[in-house]
């Protein structure tokens, strides 16, 4: 059997989630064995026709008031005893952060390997992988091995798909047994209040800034240009370690990961530490000086010059044709 | 962006400072369809320019280099991206302070404001230093800082404003095509691009880019380490991006140079770090730029803590902190000299490398001039490329010389100081014997040549106090009294001395004669047997060269030029060579070994070994023939370069070291002693006011300034002519004189003895500038002891250059009174020359 | 208080990744290294950590005798103490790490050495496992935070902050305790002249650990295959407004 962890809100799951299943249910019909899913909290019941439409047969409910918050060790040492009991051969989590964490917890508790980030699955023996590294800029090939293959899924790096041929799904609920060691970190979530500004998570337009835009007060320029589009200012880690910008602007490997419809990139050189971040967006816009720097090559339109002569050309010409 | 031209006037590779620079003055001289490729994008396409720390110090003791440096700086004045900030080099120890009095000649003969300050001085200008671990200072208010990327840009853009300049960045040179040893094309990435003048501009790439067409640029990429640090509270109300002086302290090879609100700290004290010009990163490899490589902790800690030492106050704060960190890399050269000129190997190619930011628009400028008029204003003879000899561009020498050359970037480097590494190439066949006389040996372009023989030193006793001893360690340093006890020797006796350093060239067929007529002053139309001194000029009519040229027969000369200079030599007289093949040239130097024997015992020395008639009448001066010494056929000239009779004796290489041993056996009756170069070169010439090239001759002074013209100008046409007609109409704008010290004592109570380049002065201290705005300075000195007088060389204004006429030499900080001896080539030892002609 | 900071040498990569020969690493001839982003911040966590509450900070790298570099920039930025699990130089998997690191941090509590808080980066720039400091935590029994960007020691708890998408989680567990950081809970400082000579001069603590087969093994590296694309040129300098506004239409974003 193929065991995914899938995260939800509310029965809906996450679109990594999706991803993974499209995933595991490649897997698992080469490897000729089931596919079934693990969802934590009662409302996870609900998610079980979007599963089933996915090639779940059996869908696994932890059911416990105190899994509702979300608690790293407790999730995990729920999917550990479904392991235990259930003897998948494979357990697959999602590449973000709950994902990520709770699949390192589950890992650690069984003793077993875990690969991260994987990309593509070669079952048999050997076990084979292929996982991102350097925020995906990097590939490497890994022999897996365990009991138990463990591993996440890299985001965005597999296209959803349903399954055509799904037929029933069986749901499963069960109280695991829990301890209190298992609640020693939960965590209360703290929502925003609303700026009224764009996040750089959902912007449709992100105006990025690196070295090229010369100081904090070039991003002024940058400012006016996202407000016009109604999308949202970021910045390359230069620009975070000059002290120009706040972390939470920064797009990279070690930033904010967007895909918006367009990125425009200013003054950015275009390393691997950033493009990591911004590879996501639909349409990449570069305005650079350098020709030859690494972002033109990988952008899908270009203006070669400088960022405040031509920023402050394209907010204009937007003021001209839509004066208010 | 331009599309590349098929076909260009010239090609020059490389954008950084230098390309640039060179493309703007070529097209101020008229070039046109000058085209810049640079492989990289522009403003920075990653080379050295770009990482430079961009500040210039003025003062160097080479002249060549520091007249460079002062033009650069008014170009970047002129540009307006120069910023004057003061510098000042800091003195830790007494013999730094020492070092720099001698800067401060050096800043007097080149006429640069200077002074030497206290420490307390230097703390007034300079804050934050510690005062307490320093000696003193050598400050310049004219050094600065400059933007030599917004520079290089101002100047690429006026050459296309002229509408003489395409740009080609990010294109890259594939390929040279050189056809029948000229260039004709240079293939990249962009198109091949036809050109019969090419410029390999491109720094610590170019010798990459030169071995494309078969030729040799000698230098070494190496690793110049610099780090920065701030933000420095001190430096937060800065306007602009220095306001304090640079600093360079000395004796740990490092600087400390304001940068905005930030500190740089550079050095030169690591280990040599070179790096194979085929081993640079790509820009796609490199992180920053292929010149810019990871910084390598461990090799600048020792240069940290040189500079919190000195700046404890502002690098010693740890809320500010190394921001930026480079090992750069940065180009060197085996004698830390500019790679300028032709290239010898392919003609139409150039090399314009090796150069600093500070030097670059001076230098570019030179060499425009050079490849448009055949001749620069400043004389770039010192720097010129075709100086190397074969063994000279090898990897082993290359690296050898670099490595060692690399941490005397801020060194006390003395005049005479020899290499340590690469030695024991060229070997006379003398060498054995004098190995076992005890000789000294100095270096010449790679020949070990004695300079005395510890044999000698039994010779002390006979001459005492007559070998002016030296009580100063600097002076004293690579130096021996053996030498002027040698002088007096050969003076008394007769010496043998070993020249087989010298550079030969046989020209010969049936245009040999026209052909030396066009490149020589003197006439060459002399009887086959005669030996002829003579001149070579350049088109404007400066001294390019000086040698001797023997006539063997009616289509036969030998050509004889010092080691120093037989590389640039050949290359003047191969470029001239005439296209129809009539005459030809062959470098002989490796065949024939020349032994000296001069002394008023000479004629008996030689006339012992063999039986031609050597006698007066039968072997005058100024004459040569083959002779037999014992089963040796060798040829004998009978000229002197240290005013005693006797002959240059020419040998078969490999028959050498019979002829010493017969001459050597046959000299023990005569008192003959072995006599090293110092003589030859220094003590014996000076007596005899006999000009040197390098010291007095250079392309900027011309025949009648040095004293060499001939009351008969030939009828025969030859290069320089008409500018020496035109010399020769006119007053000479300085003269050239030779001047004695009045009284060695120093203060401390004993003798000094100035060492050549020193400023000379009226008494009362003022310069003396000639109409062209030419100092005076001394181009050279040393003892004169047959005339128990210390000698000095000067070119002197006309108004000042009389007999008698008093001025003063500035050495280590201390004034000599000096008369003019002579005016013009009369010599101060035997001036009828009757010794030469007895 | 007691920090321990574990932190990895990785190469500092610039706008290109090439790979030696063989598959099986970067070609670093060329590049600097650097301790990883996410640790670097936990380094300068620890030093902010030990500077307000007062205590010993200790920095530890499992890998090769180059590693030494990094401790050094740790202890240059102001860690107290360093230790080197030195390796051969290939890669330990995160099940060999975390045993050798774990092993360490017994032979320090041993020898009267407790730690309160044990700093990790949330995963590493080079291989980007993301998990030792869970899995070090496990071993020790300890509870363990990931991710956070905000930390805050009061009476003996750690609170703490991590981002989500749509703001922010917040936690608080009692020391000792695993945090793993993640780069923007602070902006690091740079390394003072005197930090990096007093960094030079200090003994770094060695042992050499035994290799486990901890069951990851690399085969081989490659670069991922990129979709040939071109790049349409819109211009150059300040003449671009039109165009770029005609492009902002077509993907209807205006």
């Amino acid at each position: 059997m193929v065991l995914g962890f899938i995260e939800h809100v509310g029965g809906a799951p996450t679109s990594l989630s999706l991803e993974l299943l499209t995933m595991a249910r490649r897997l698992a019909q080469r490897m000729g064995v089931p596919l079934e899913a693990l969802v934590i909290g009662g409302s996870g019941a609900s998610a079980s026709g979007i599963l089933a439409s996915y090639g779940v047969s059996v869908v696994h409910v932890a059911d416990d008031e105190r899994l509702s918050a979300y608690a790293p060790a407790a999730w995990a040492h729920t999917m550990v005893q479904l392991v235990e009991a259930a003897h998948p051969a494979v357990v697959i989590g999602t590449g973000s952060d709950r994902g990520a964490e709770v699949m390192a917890h589950v890992a650690a508790r069984l003793r077993l390997p875990l690969a991260a980030n994987c990309t593509e699955v070669i079952p048999g023996n050997p076990f084979l992988v292929t996982r991102q590294r350097w925020g995906g800029s990097l590939l490497e090939e890994a022999r897996l091995k365990g009991a138990v293959k463990l591993l996440t899924v890299a985001p965005h790096a597999v296209t959803v798909e349903a399954d055509a041929t799904a037929t029933d799904i069986e749901v499963e609920t069960k109280r695991p047994s829990l301890e209190d060691k298992d609640f020693r970190v939960t965590v209360v979530p703290q929502v925003e209040a609303d700026t009224g500004k764009v996040s750089l998570a959902q912007a449709r337009v992100v105006v990025g800034g690196g070295r090229g835009v010369g100081s904090a007060e070039g991003f002024q320029a940058l400012e006016e240009l996202a407000s016009l589009l109604g999308g949202a200012v970021g910045c390359s880690r230069a620009v975070t370690s000059l002290g120009w910008r706040p972390h939470a602007d920064q797009v990279g490997q070690t930033g904010m990961r967007i895909a918006p419809d367009l990125y425009i990139a200013c003054g950015i050189s275009g390393a691997i530490q950033h493009m990591v971040g911004c590879r996501a967006a639909k349409h990449i816009l570069a305005i650079n000086t350098d020709k030859e720097a690494p972002i033109v090559a990988q952008a899908d339109y270009a203006v070669i010059g400088d960022v405040k002569a031509v920023v402050t050309a394209v907010t204009s010409e937007i003021r001209r044709l839509k004066p208010s | 962006m331009s599309a590349t031209p098929t076909q260009a006037k010239v090609v020059v590779i490389g954008a950084g400072i230098v390309g640039n620079s060179l493309a703007y003055h070529l097209a101020r001289l008229g070039w046109k369809d000058i085209v810049l490729i640079d492989k990289g994008p522009l403003p920075n396409p990653g080379g050295s320019t770009g990482h430079a720390s961009n500040f210039i110090f003025l003062t160097d003791h080479s002249k060549e280099m520091t007249l460079f440096t002062l033009d650069s700086v008014k170009q970047y004045q002129d540009l307006g991206v120069f910023t004057q900030s003061g510098g000042i080099e800091v003195a830790r120890t007494q013999e730094r302070v020492e070092e720099l009095k001698r800067r401060m000649a050096s800043s007097k003969s080149w006429g640069i404001d200077s002074e030497l300050l206290t420490p307390a001085q230097v703390k007034e200008l300079v804050p934050f230093i510690n005062e307490e671990i320093i000696l003193g200072g050598f400050s310049t208010p004219g050094i600065g800082t400059v933007d030599s990327l917004r520079g290089g840009t101002l100047m690429r853009e006026k050459a296309q404003a002229m509408g003489a300049l395409t740009v080609l960045p990010l294109t890259e040179v594939s390929g040279i095509e050189v056809d029948r040893g000229r260039v004709r094309a240079v293939r990249t990435s962009k198109g091949d691009i036809q050109a019969d003048t090419v410029v390999i501009s491109s720094g610590i790439w170019s010798p990459r880019i030169a071995r494309m067409a078969g030729a040799s640029i000698p230098l070494s990429p190496a690793v110049h380490q610099m780090i920065s640090v701030g933000p420095v509270p001190l430096f937060a109300d800065t306007v602009g991006e220095i306001k304090y002086p640079i600093i360079r302290d000395m004796d740990v090879n490092g600087y400390e140079r304001q940068h905005g609100s930030d500190m740089e700290v550079g050095s030169y004290d690591h280990r040599p770090i070179l790096w194979d010009p085929e081993n640079i990163p790509s820009i796609e490899q490199a992180k920053l730029s292929p010149t810019e490589l990871p910084f390598t902790k461990e090799d600048f800690d020792e240069s940290l803590e040189h500079a919190l030492e000195l700046m404890p106050e502002i690098l010693g704060n740890p809320k500010i902190g190394i921001r930026h960190a480079i090992n750069g890399l940065l180009s060197l050269t085996p004698d830390g000299f500019p790679l300028l000129g032709e290239t010898s190997e392919v003609r139409g190619l150039w090399s314009v490398t090796a150069i600093w930011i500070k030097e670059a628009p001076g230098i570019a400028r030179a060499v425009a001039e050079w490849m448009t008029q055949g001749v620069s204003e400043i004389d770039a003879s010192g720097s010129d490329i075709a100086r190397f000899y074969d063994h000279q561009k090898t990897k082993a020498h290359i690296d050898a010389r670099c490595a060692e050359g690399f941490n005397k970037t801020y060194g006390i480097v003395h005049p005479r100081e020899q290499w340590a590494s690469n030695r024991n190439v060229r070997l006379s066949p003398f060498y054995q014997r004098e190995q076992e006389l005890g000789a000294v040996f100095f270096e010449t372009a790679g020949w070990e040549r004695p300079n005395w023989y510890e044999s000698n030193r039994t010779l002390l006793k006979e001459y005492g106090d007559r070998v002016m001893p030296r009580r100063y360690e600097w002076e004293a340093r690579w130096w021996s009294p053996i030498i002027n006890a040698e002088h007096l020797a050969m003076r008394d006796r007769v010496g043998m001395v070993d020249l087989s350093a010298f550079a030969v060239f046989d020209v010969t067929g049936p245009g040999a004669l026209g052909y030396m007529q066009k490149m020589c002053v003197v006439q060459m139309n002399v009887p086959a047997g005669r030996v002829v001194y003579t001149s070579l000029l350049n088109p404007a009519g400066g001294i390019k060269a000086d040698l001797t040229v023997m006539r063997l027969g009616e289509h036969h000369f030998r050509v004889v030029t010092g080691g120093m200079d037989g590389m640039r030599d050949k290359k003047w007289f191969t470029d001239h060579l005439p296209e129809d093949g009539s005459a030809q040239l062959s470098d002989l130097t490796s065949s024939w070994a020349t032994l000296g024997v001069w002394g008023p015992r000479a004629r008996d020395l030689v006339q012992s070994v063999t039986s031609a008639d050597m006698s007066n009448a039968g072997f005058p001066f100024g004459t040569c023939r083959a002779i037999a010494i014992g089963p040796v056929r060798v040829i004998a000239s009978r000229i002197s370069y240290v005013g005693e009779l006797g002959w240059e004796i020419y040998v078969p290489f490999e028959e050498g070291a019979r002829v010493w041993d017969q001459l050597w056996d046959a000299g023990q009756r005569h008192g003959v002693a072995p006599v090293g170069i110092g003589v030859y070169a220094t003590t014996g010439r000076l007596e005899k006011c006999y000009r040197a090239y390098g010291n007095e001759l250079e392309q900027e002074f011309n025949l009648v300034e040095c004293g060499l013209a001939r009351p008969q100008v030939k009828k025969e046409d030859f290069v320089g002519k008409e500018a020496y007609l035109k010399q020769r109409a006119e007053p000479a704008a300085i003269t050239l004189c030779t001047l004695t010290i009045d009284d060695n004592i120093s203060k401390s109570g004993f003798k000094r003895y100035p060492q050549g380049r020193e400023p000379i002065m009226t008494p009362n201290g003022r310069p003396l500038v000639d109409r062209h705005g030419r100092r005076s300075y001394i181009t050279s000195a040393g003892s004169g002891p047959s005339v128990g007088k210390t000698i000095l060389m000067s070119y002197l204004p006309p108004e000042h250059a009389k007999v008698g006429t008093k001025f003063c030499v500035e050495y280590f900080g201390e004034q000599y009174a000096a008369t003019v001896a002579v005016v013009g080539p009369t010599p101060i030892f035997d001036p009828e020359n009757t010794r030469v002609k007895s | 208080m007691n920090v321990l900071v574990c932190i990895k040498r990785v190469p500092a990569t610039g706008g290109h990744i090439a790979l030696t020969p063989d598959g099986q690493n970067i070609d670093t001839r060329y590049l600097g290294f650097t301790i990883s982003p996410h640790e670097e911040c936990a380094v300068e966590e620890a030093v902010r950590l030990i500077e307000k509450h007062g205590g010993s900070s200790t920095v530890l790298t499992l890998g090769p005798e180059v590693a030494t570099e990094q401790l050094r920039d740790a202890m240059a930025l102001g860690m107290d103490r360093a230790v080197l699990l030195e390796t051969d130089g290939r890669e330990w998997d995160p099940v060999a790490t975390t045993d050798a690191i774990v092993a360490a941090i017994e032979r320090d509590r041993a020898a009267g050495r407790d730690y309160d808080l044990l700093l990790f980066g949330n995963e590493s720039a080079d291989s980007a496992g993301y998990q030792v400091g869970v899995r070090v935590a496990a071993a020790l029994d300890l509870p363990c935070v990931t991710g956070i960007k905000a930390l805050e020691i009061r009476e003996g708890k750690a609170a703490v902050r991590r981002q989500t998408e749509s703001g922010w989680e917040t936690s608080e567990v009692t020391v000792p305790a695993v945090l793993t950081v993640k780069e923007g809970i602070n902006l690091p400082r740079y390394p003072s002249l005197p930090g990096r000579l007093k960094a030079k001069k200090k003994e770094i603590e060695r042992s050499r650990p035994q290799w486990v087969d901890g069951g990851l093994e690399k085969v081989r590296l490659s670069l991922p295959v990129q979709a040939a694309h071109t790049v349409e040129m819109l211009g150059q300098n300040g003449d671009v407004g039109p165009q770029v506004v005609e492009l902002f239409r077509r993907l209807r974003l205006l």
